[in-house]
């Protein structure tokens, strides 16, 4: 059990390659792979031209919940040694990074000089590469797009070990940008980064009683930059849906408190705790994450406007806490995230419904309203509604839910996230990414003998 | 691959017709009606309606021939089960030879049959899936032992000597494999109502194939090494392993 749920961390890692079992975030479903921590383009290349039949992929910091950042018997690239930024245009603020620099480290180097990064997940730890892989989005996806709005350029190393430039005009970028890791590896990207003049966020938070009233608040999401509701998923009856909504923009320096204007760019990346190794299982269940709920329900105030809070506060609350996707002890967790058009909120309110007519404990599960998507073949984020809910992984009763729930999400035209799935069906992934082929297309003229692969694309055959 | 729920897309039964694996795979396939499934046994009636009642059931199935009676043969047939396809996430050993326990102390091609069907096939069989299994990084390889090569008795120690032997084997190929993503788990149940079984008489803790089907399923999410079924059965084996002979000897067992 240990060594197969095992995940180096960076300081364990050795220098030379060696057979790891990797997981995801979740921590289910581990494989064994030849984890190779390349430094040089060389090697990457090497690498790649000498893949054996189960291929190579490339990893970052491993917070995809499922196995899309495994290859059970193949190489994995560990990319997080190459974690230079190479250039800063001051003028501009595009950023030619490494793929394996963190968005921590972005936010670090940066933040104080005046520039944020364009997009930010729900945690600062992932790399610039598996930000692209995904097309990861954040508070402000609906004003500003995903992370592959930002991304002017990006190099590739292809399968035949060929290194190429691609921008927004070539298919293969968009290929690249929500392509999973599969058409390449991604070794450094432009990004164009966010003018701020402080740290600071100014939020506005409502407490609103149920999913009619949090879906109505926004509404006038565009007149904020970030925005997202916590969504209470046990809260039944009249109280169902019952949410806390944030929104908020960067504070300029003059609306920053007296005792801030001296230091308006400071930032702290520090983790306040760390979770213990071993976690018994059964620790989240519906009476803890009950009374979870209520309090953070309970202690949101109904309606407080432009209070400052840090960008660790506001984007990366969970980051706080280290490794806490170990309090889901052994069995591990699945995060739930799905898209409906805007029309079909009646698909959200029925994911709401059976998570908490079942009792399904998900603590701090998010509800976003989603602007318009880009052309990744396979990005995730398209106009609508998304919602995201952690569940403890290992219930066969929670997998059967979810199944008929994803008919539900198709029939609407909706997907889920391939960067957080660990138990969609391949017929469930085809029918939710039509554009599936379009891209295989793609994908095979660069890399027909499939070099490129992972525990998800086989899982899914995509 | 296996999905967060530890549901698998894809399993191999080596004894295709064995009870307890199919009552196995449809618990699978209550989960979740998406399965591809491997039979391979020797063809006949048996195996042809046990792929019928998977696919009624929602599974894609191939029969594929199998006859642990003769080593050559099996080793060429369970190469091609482990050959190509899509990565499996379950091997269930589970084929086995029961036969007539008088006789396999007395006729030696009784003794033998025991012998190459349940220690010599399991063997073949694991080396074999272990082999496939380390090259994908993960998966499970499961034997049906059994309470009876826990400690050999009088009525049956021919099987139960097979048992063994198979047992102590798997318990050294799960540590060898460990460390390259393969779960290798043994399964000792008790007395289980199946074909095999029919016309003895029961003996305590009997059990139908569903119950055994279920503690393989729970132990493999549990990542166990050794899984008794029912539960109690460690108990029960753990005691008789202790009861001096003579008093051992003398017991209706």
């Amino acid at each position: 059990m240990d060594t197969l749920t095992r995940v180096p961390t960076q300081q364990q890692a050795a220098r030379e390659p060696r057979h790891v079992a990797l997981s995801g975030w979740g921590r289910t479903a581990p494989s064994v792979s030849e984890v190779d921590p390349v430094t040089t383009d060389a090697r990457i290349a090497e690498r790649v031209r000498d893949a054996g039949p189960r291929g190579v992929l490339a990893r970052g910091l491993g917070r995809s919940y499922g196995d899309a950042a495994q290859n059970g018997g193949g190489v994995v690239l560990d990319m997080t040694r190459r974690r230079a930024v190479l250039s800063v245009d001051p003028t501009t603020g595009v950023v030619e990074a490494e793929a394996g620099v963190s968005i921590d480290q972005l936010i670090r180097e940066l933040l104080p000089h005046g520039w944020f990064v364009p997009v930010t997940p729900g945690t600062r730890q992932v790399t610039v590469g598996g930000a692209i892989a995904s097309d990861v989005h954040g508070k402000n996806h609906h004003t500003h797009g995903s992370f592959g709005h930002h991304v002017e350029a990006l190099t590739l190393l292809t399968a035949d070990g060929s290194v190429r430039r691609l921008g927004p005009d070539d298919p293969l970028f968009w290929a690249t940008v929500g392509g999973m890791g599969l058409t390449g590896v991604i070794l450094r990207a432009a990004i164009k980064m966010t003018r701020v003049e402080t740290s600071t966020v100014l939020v506005d938070t409502w407490r609103c009683p149920d999913l009619d009233s949090v879906l109505a608040e926004m509404a006038d999401d565009d007149r904020y930059d970030y925005s997202v509701a916590w969504i209470d998923s046990l809260a039944r009856g009249a109280s169902l849906g019952r949410s806390v909504l944030t929104r908020g923009r960067f504070a300029t320096v003059d609306e920053l408190p007296a005792g801030r204007r001296d230091q308006p760019l400071a930032f702290s990346s520090r983790t306040l705790v760390t979770a213990p190794p071993i976690v018994p299982g059964g620790l989240l269940n519906r009476w803890s994450v009950a009374a979870f709920n209520e309090v953070w329900y309970r202690k949101a105030p109904k309606r407080r406007q432009g209070e400052p809070q840090s960008v660790g506060t506001f984007f990366h609350p969970l980051d706080g806490v280290a490794e806490w996707n170990r309090i889901y002890g052994p069995r591990g967790l699945l995060q739930y995230q799905v898209l409906v058009p805007l029309d079909a909120s009646d698909i959200i309110r029925e994911v709401a419904e059976t998570f908490s007519s079942n009792g399904l404990s998900s603590f701090l599960s998010v509800l976003k309203k989603m602007g318009p998507g880009n052309p990744g073949h396979l990005s995730f984020p398209r106009p609508g509604w998304t919602l995201a809910l952690d569940v403890p992984a290992g219930d066969p009763a929670v997998g059967r839910l979810l199944d008929r729930l994803d008919e539900s999400v198709i029939a609407a035209g909706g997907r889920s996230y391939f960067a957080k799935d660990a138990r969609m069906r391949p017929e469930t992934a085809h029918a939710m990414y039509p554009r599936l082929a379009e891209w295989n297309g793609v994908r095979g003229d660069v890399d027909p003998d499939g070099v490129f692969m992972s525990d998800l694309a086989r899982r899914l055959q995509l | 691959m296996k999905d967060a729920n530890n549901l698998p897309q894809r399993v191999v039964l080596v004894g295709g017709t064995s009870a307890i694996a199919l009552a196995t795979v449809h618990r699978w396939l209550d989960r979740r009606a998406d399965l591809e499934v491997v039979l391979a046994a020797r063809p006949s009636p048996a195996r042809a309606a046990a792929a019928d009642a998977l696919r009624h059931a929602g599974a894609r199935v191939t029969e594929a021939d199998l006859d642990l009676a003769g080593a050559d043969t099996a080793r060429e047939q369970l190469g091609a089960v482990f050959a190509g396809g899509d990565d499996i996430d379950v091997v269930l050993v589970a084929a086995g030879v029961l036969g007539d326990q008088e006789a396999a102390w007395q006729d030696v091609d009784v003794a033998l049959l025991l012998g190459q069907v349940n220690y010599t096939g399991a063997v073949l069989a694991g080396v074999l899936a272990a082999q496939r299994l380390r090259g994908q990084g993960h998966g499970a390889l499961v034997l049906l032992s059994s309470v009876a090569g826990e400690r050999v008795r009088r009525s049956n120690f021919a099987y139960g000597a097979s048992k063994a032997g198979a047992d102590a084997f798997y318990l050294g190929l799960a540590e060898a494999v460990r460390d390259y993503g393969v779960q290798v788990m043994v399964v000792r149940p008790g007395f289980v109502r199946t074909p095999m079984t029919h016309g003895l008489s029961e003996a305590p803790l009997a059990q139908d194939p569903s119950q055994v089907a279920a503690a393989i399923i729970d132990g493999l999410a549990a990542h166990q090494r050794i899984v008794w079924s029912p539960a109690a059965m460690r108990w029960v084996m753990s005691a008789l392993r202790h009861v001096p002979y003579p008093v051992f000897r003398r017991l209706p067992i």
